[in-house]
């Protein structure tokens, strides 16, 4: 296939993908719309005021751009684990598998379906959060990219999930067990200037700690970490993820019996 | 120019079956090809193999001149693949599983709208375009997988098992449907069933697989000619005892009121029947036992084909 072709079927696979969270939007878009709600009730609203401030900034300023890239985080990750592995398991992936379609293509396809939930919902949380407080964006283009960029690895990592996924169990663990415990450790609602060491040096090996830093730095310009650094990260993990995606898929793991 | 070509080809698969032992098979442009066998003597295997689905542990594979392991995009673009199993997602409307799967192989949307309006008119599914696929009756989403294997106009349809299941009267509109388009559009076909009066009726060509060897493969008028033997069931007016004897064929009482006769190809059953009324046995009706094909069938394979449907 020629590069107009490629380009026909990624549209086409990303069109088939956003189409899929969009119907279902009751489980896609208003959850984590509502679970950001009660996040700023209760932590920024009933408890945020004795906190007073942290980074200088009222602590609803402050926990605001780390509630909307966790739900950027979680929606990728979730969009693109569980749209590639119930195509494996209802065996729709095969309708990929016999087109002359690139693994490149098909890579960039899922990943763009994740992207486009994840900004999608990203954006619906940051209306919510524009509800709570009166934040002013400090770099529009830094959060911009922070946000694709973070939403990009993420949809990545749930596609490596779902390819060596056996069972629907298999999708949930990740999540759970690393995903979840990650982002509340990565600062989304203290600065890690608050905590003891060791605790605050090994948070430092965290990756999520970077991109929420990085973000909260585009949108209130507070930042615990270099931002260099975690933009660093971000490029380094996407290019290590699509590379370990194509691998895969040429070998077939997962795949081709 | 052969629109298939395979040598050689084996696949064992992870869980240490060898489902193909060294199969060759060479189809003809444009030809309407049968490829039988029991279950699992491997005809999915070589179907998916064909179709990448499936990698072959040795041996090649050639669609219309192009190898499938340094061309593989060349070949997917011209092979069309309906599956033995539904596998397309439930939840999503009939047309859009057809045009998206055009452009999967990068068809341009205008163009892909319009194929799949025709093919879903052509297969009778136009009102249920907008339908989700989950709701169609099982012959229906036979013909939603026919239809979306031809959205990409490819120049080899592979069929694996296409009527299974799917009745009496759409199965004749299928046949009619899939011979039109050999006939008019050229598109070679090659089918697997285990309905031997339909590759009788529709199949030019006819290979026979078995525990992962083509046992033969040869055109349908010269392999039927070959068949030896006839063989009919004869309904009695009264019951007898014991089957006569008669020379130069074979008689076999299959219950008192039933018998199976075996007769030479070309034996004139006149005589047969003269001889017959000497022994007294007077006959009621007769029917061929089976189709010709099936008799092929069982005495190359050793066995029936279990019927699924
Ligand atoms: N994915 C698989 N993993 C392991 N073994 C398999 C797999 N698919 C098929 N087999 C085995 O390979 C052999 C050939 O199977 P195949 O499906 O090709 O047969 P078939 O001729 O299509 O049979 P049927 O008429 O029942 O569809 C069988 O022994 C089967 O159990
Ligand atoms: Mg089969």
């Amino acid at each position: 296939m020629n590069f107009v072709q490629q380009m026909r079927a990624l549209w086409t696979l990303l069109e088939r993908e956003t189409l899929r969270f969009v119907r279902i939007w009751p489980q896609t878009i208003i959850p984590p719309m509502v679970t950001t709600a009660l996040y700023f009730i209760i932590f920024g609203g009933l408890i945020g005021v004795r906190v007073g401030e942290v980074g200088g900034v009222p602590y609803m300023d402050f926990i605001a751009p780390g509630l909307v890239l966790m739900a950027v985080i979680s929606n990728s990750y979730a969009n693109v684990v569980a749209s590639f592995f119930s195509a494996k398991f209802q065996r729709h992936i095969e309708e990929l598998m016999v087109s002359p379609m690139s693994h490149l293509s098909l890579i960039l396809g899922f990943m763009a379906g994740g992207m486009a939930r994840g900004m999608a919902v990203g954006v619906a949380v940051a209306l919510i959060a524009a509800l709570f407080t009166d934040l002013s964006v400090h770099d529009w283009g830094l959060a911009l990219l922070v946000m694709l960029l973070t939403s990009a690895v993420f949809s990545l990592a749930g596609m490596l999930n779902a390819i060596f996924a056996k069972t629907f169990d298999d999708i949930s663990i990740v999540p759970t067990f690393v995903l979840t415990p990650l982002t509340y450790l990565g600062g989304v609602f203290f600065s890690i200037e608050l905590l003891p060491q060791p605790w605050r040096d090994l948070s430092l090996f965290n990756p999520l700690l970077y991109m929420i830093n990085a973000f909260r730095q585009a949108v209130i310009g507070v930042s615990d970490v270099p931002v260099g650094l975690a933009l660093g990260l971000l490029f380094a993990l996407f290019f290590v993820l699509l590379a370990a995606c194509v691998y895969i898929l040429r070998k077939g793991w997962g795949l081709r019996g | 120019m052969h629109a298939l070509e395979i040598n050689g080809l084996t696949k064992t698969y992870g869980s240490g079956t060898k489902a193909l032992d060294g199969v060759d098979l060479t189809v003809a442009a444009g030809d309407f090809f049968a490829l039988l066998g029991p279950n699992g003597a491997g005809k999915t295997t070589v179907i998916s193999t064909l179709a990448s689905l499936v990698t072959a542990t040795a041996g090649e594979v050639r669609v219309f001149g192009h190898d499938l392991l340094r061309e593989r995009a060349k070949v997917k673009g011209m092979v069309g693949l309906v599956p033995q199993e539904f596998n397309f997602n439930g939840f999503v409307p009939v047309q859009e599983i057809v045009r998206q799967q055009a452009g999967f192989y990068g068809v341009a949307r205008r163009e892909a709208s319009e194929r799949t309006a025709y093919l879903l008119e052509q297969l009778g599914l136009a009102d249920k375009a907008t339908a989700q696929a989950r709701q169609l009756s099982g012959g229906m989403k036979r013909r939603l997988m026919i239809a979306r294997a031809l959205a990409h106009r490819p120049s080899l349809l592979v069929l694996d098992e296409p009527t299974a299941g799917v009745d009496v009267e759409l199965r004749h509109g299928m046949w009619e449907f899939l011979t039109r388009l050999n006939r008019e559009e050229g598109v070679t076909i090659l089918l697997t069933t285990h309905y031997l009066e339909e590759a009788e009726a529709l199949c030019r060509h006819v290979a026979i697989i078995q525990r992962g060897k083509i046992v033969v493969s040869a055109p349908m008028r010269e392999l039927l000619e070959q068949l030896p033997e006839e063989s009919f069931v004869l309904d009695l007016v009264e019951p007898i005892a014991h089957a006569p004897t008669i020379p130069g064929v074979r008689l076999s009482l299959l219950n008192p009121g039933v018998l199976e006769l075996e007769v030479r190809r070309g034996q004139p059953l006149d005589q047969v029947f003269a001889a017959l009324h000497a022994a007294g046995v007077r006959v009621m009706s007769l029917r061929n036992k089976s189709n010709r094909l099936e008799a092929l069938f069982i005495k190359l394979t050793g066995h029936g084909v279990e019927d699924k449907a």
